[in-house]
């Protein structure tokens, strides 16, 4: 295969990943500095007979992608800091109504505007509570560019599965970042396309047939006329204030998710076997963070690096059986302390818990990553 | 239950949530009925709907439905239109929905001209929340969050909808109910967005509130008040006070959204071949 070897951008590896997985529409809005996204889109999804569409806000740019995947396309939108508060409404519309949708959020320095050209991952509590109510969540983070094109694909992956939107938490290092990249054979791929209903007759758009953890999911235009709402709803897709109804929905939402954690949850652990201390990081920062346990490996310090390429559901058993067995965990991540909040309610008292974090735009240094570890050292 | 009702709802979804003497069933026959005649597969259609009492209606019909968030029916069903272009995509809206929170969409979709028709039951007020003023509650009337009179200035969505751009842009109200189903029809077949606004009264949370007496009195003050765009233009001045203009205000063609971007793709399509 020619040209399967490309030195790009994270944000176009993004793009790449998904027409591969099979998105055929996109709907947003440009932001700094995920507007790449947009621009790749705009560009490659008419060639393959797919839709691109800018709408008027950043709002209308995911509602316009839910009306895509209701009507049976994959869907995405891209969007960073700003942008995804004003998503969050539809977020959770897409999560009741269980819509396969994935949402890339190329963070940035915040609050509010904050510093729109300068790497952060100040939103990861935001894509797990940022939408009101309790919810599921899949969210996912990649620190390559080469991850970012086969993350994408996992992201539309899990999506389609498991009926919902799926967080794409890149930033601004790993989505302006040039590296090389081999797009595989498209065959090797293995691409999940939402399950679709078998017949017309007694159709009930959110009926759980057995064996399964969501419903098949026909799509508008097939002669199904069915219903969809953001209201709480019982199998005929129907709204109902039953409250034995909301929570027989309530759980089915968290449980589609909360019992397949073992096919949702992925990590990387590097060095960890012998490791006496662990770095956990994830994203640009799990870079400096594998580099730092290179230096202090050389200094034949036993430290070992817990990557999530799963954010959300947190791998809550796996970090707890580490806390278990070393005697420390650093928590370095590009915000005042988010994922640490987490990792520190998962082990308790198990082990000591140390905090490298920064939140000014700068990215955080090896050196500052080993600065903090030394204190335990 | 007369056929077209049979034929077009989901009449198991009946009864509906409306209040007595609301006026937004009328709009929901006139809507199937100009569908009917129309003659569209059922299957062929699909109704997005917002927020609110008139945001109820896609329940009840016999369709592809979808019932959104606050005001953002226009862009969820932009999507669906980009997607599916053969479907016949219509959007059912209040006027808080359509012109408050979903301003920025309803002129946006407008000036695309994406084939989409809306129907904006307007009531002039919030009904579902209770009585409070939205941008159509004219100026001095009362609501719940205006107790001492609205001092706001009162949105024109017919012509707001021809102004930012839209092929069709017509008003006409539950008591000129033919006029009013003529009105859909005729917003159905244009190529391009079309809106009717159809003026429909809020016994409930309007009415009551500022004394318009029974349901029968706000139906016949439709009769009173409401004068054709042609006949408005021809009267003297002092015979259109307090008169409010109905009728087609916009029926031009432009190029539609979805052909467009079709013309992309085809062009694209070229370029390859060649």
């Amino acid at each position: 295969m020619k040209n399967n070897v490309k030195f790009i951008q994270g944000n176009k590896a993004c793009v790449l990943g998904a027409l591969d997985a099979g998105m055929t529409f996109f709907g947003g809005y440009p932001i700094t500095p995920s507007t790449e996204l947009a621009e790749i889109s705009a560009v490659e999804l008419p060639k393959v007979g797919g839709k691109f569409i800018q709408m008027e806000d950043e709002i209308a740019g995911i509602a316009a992608a839910i009306g895509g995947s209701l009507a049976g396309s994959k869907a995405m939108t891209a969007t960073s800091g700003p942008g995804f508060s004003l998503k969050q409404e539809n977020i959770g519309f897409a999560m009741m109504a269980e819509v396969p949708l994935v949402i890339v959020n190329v963070q940035r320095g915040g609050p509010s505007t904050g510093l729109p050209t300068s790497p952060s991952q100040g939103d990861m509590m935001q894509a797990k509570w940022g939408t009101h109510g309790d919810h599921p969540v899949i969210a996912l983070t990649p620190n390559s560019v080469q991850e970012s094109y086969y993350m994408m694909i996992r992201a539309f992956n899990l999506a389609e599965k498991y009926r919902t939107p799926v967080m794409f938490m890149t930033d601004e290092v790993i989505g302006h970042m040039r590296e090389k990249i081999v797009i595989p054979e498209k065959d090797t791929l293995e691409i999940y396309d939402r399950k679709k209903p078998d017949s017309k007759e007694d159709y009930l758009p959110y009926e759980l047939k057995e064996g399964s953890f969501v419903p098949p999911m026909a799509a508008y235009g097939e002669g199904y006329r069915f219903h969809v709402t953001g209201l709480a709803h019982d199998e005929t897709g129907f709204p109902s204030n039953d409250t034995k109804n909301a929570g027989k929905l309530m759980d089915r939402l968290m449980n589609k998710i909360n019992n397949n954690l073992d096919d949702i949850i992925d990590y990387e652990e590097f060095m960890i076997e012998d490791a006496e201390h662990i770095i956990l990081s994830y994203g640009a920062t799990s870079r400096s963070a594998r580099s730092a346990v290179e230096q202090l490996r050389e200094e034949n310090f036993k430290v070992g690096l817990f990557r999530l390429k799963t954010v959300w559901p947190f791998p809550e058993a796996r970090v707890l059986e580490l806390s278990k067995k070393v005697k420390s965990i650093t928590v370095a991540e590009m915000n005042l302390g988010q994922m640490v909040l987490e990792t520190e309610r998962v082990i308790k008292d198990n082990t000591e818990l140390l905090f490298r974090g920064k939140g000014n735009g700068e990215f955080i240094t090896p050196e500052e990553i080993i600065d903090t570890l030394k204190e335990v050292l | 239950m007369n056929q077209v009702v049979k034929d077009y709802l989901r009449t198991d979804k009946l009864g509906h949530i409306w209040c007595p003497g609301c006026g937004h069933g009328i709009i929901l026959h006139q809507i199937i009925k100009a569908i009917s005649q129309l003659g569209y597969n059922k299957d062929e259609v699909c109704v997005i709907s917002g927020i609110g009492c008139s945001s109820r209606a896609p329940g009840y019909m016999d369709f592809d439905t979808l019932h959104t968030t606050h005001g953002r029916a226009l862009a969820f069903a932009t999507g669906i239109k980009l997607a599916k272009p053969e479907m016949k995509v219509i959007v059912i809206s209040g006027d808080g929905d359509a012109s408050a929170i979903g301003g920025n969409h309803l002129i946006h979709a407008c000036r695309r001209n994406i084939d989409i028709t809306t129907i904006v039951f307007n009531n002039n007020i919030y009904g579902m929340t209770g009585g409070q003023y939205s941008p159509t509650t004219p100026t001095g009337d009362l609501g719940t969050t205006a107790p001492y009179g609205n001092i706001d200035r009162n949105f024109d969505i017919a012509k707001l909808a021809a102004a930012a751009g839209a092929s069709y842009a017509s008003r006409s109200t539950v008591y000129h109910a033919k006029q009013l189903e003529k009105q859909i029809k005729d917003a159905l077949e244009v190529k391009g967005f079309s809106l009717v606004e159809a003026m429909t009264m809020c016994p409930t949370s309007y009415g009551r509130k500022n004394k318009k007496g029974t349901v029968t009195d706000m139906l016949l003050s439709y009769k009173d008040n409401y004068v054709d765009v042609d006949v408005f233009d021809k009267l003297p001045k002092e015979k259109t006070e307090g008169k409010i203009k109905m009728g087609v205000f916009k029926n031009e063609r432009y190029p539609e959204y979805t052909e467009e971007y079709l013309k992309i793709i085809e062009r694209l399509k070229g370029d390859k071949n060649e």
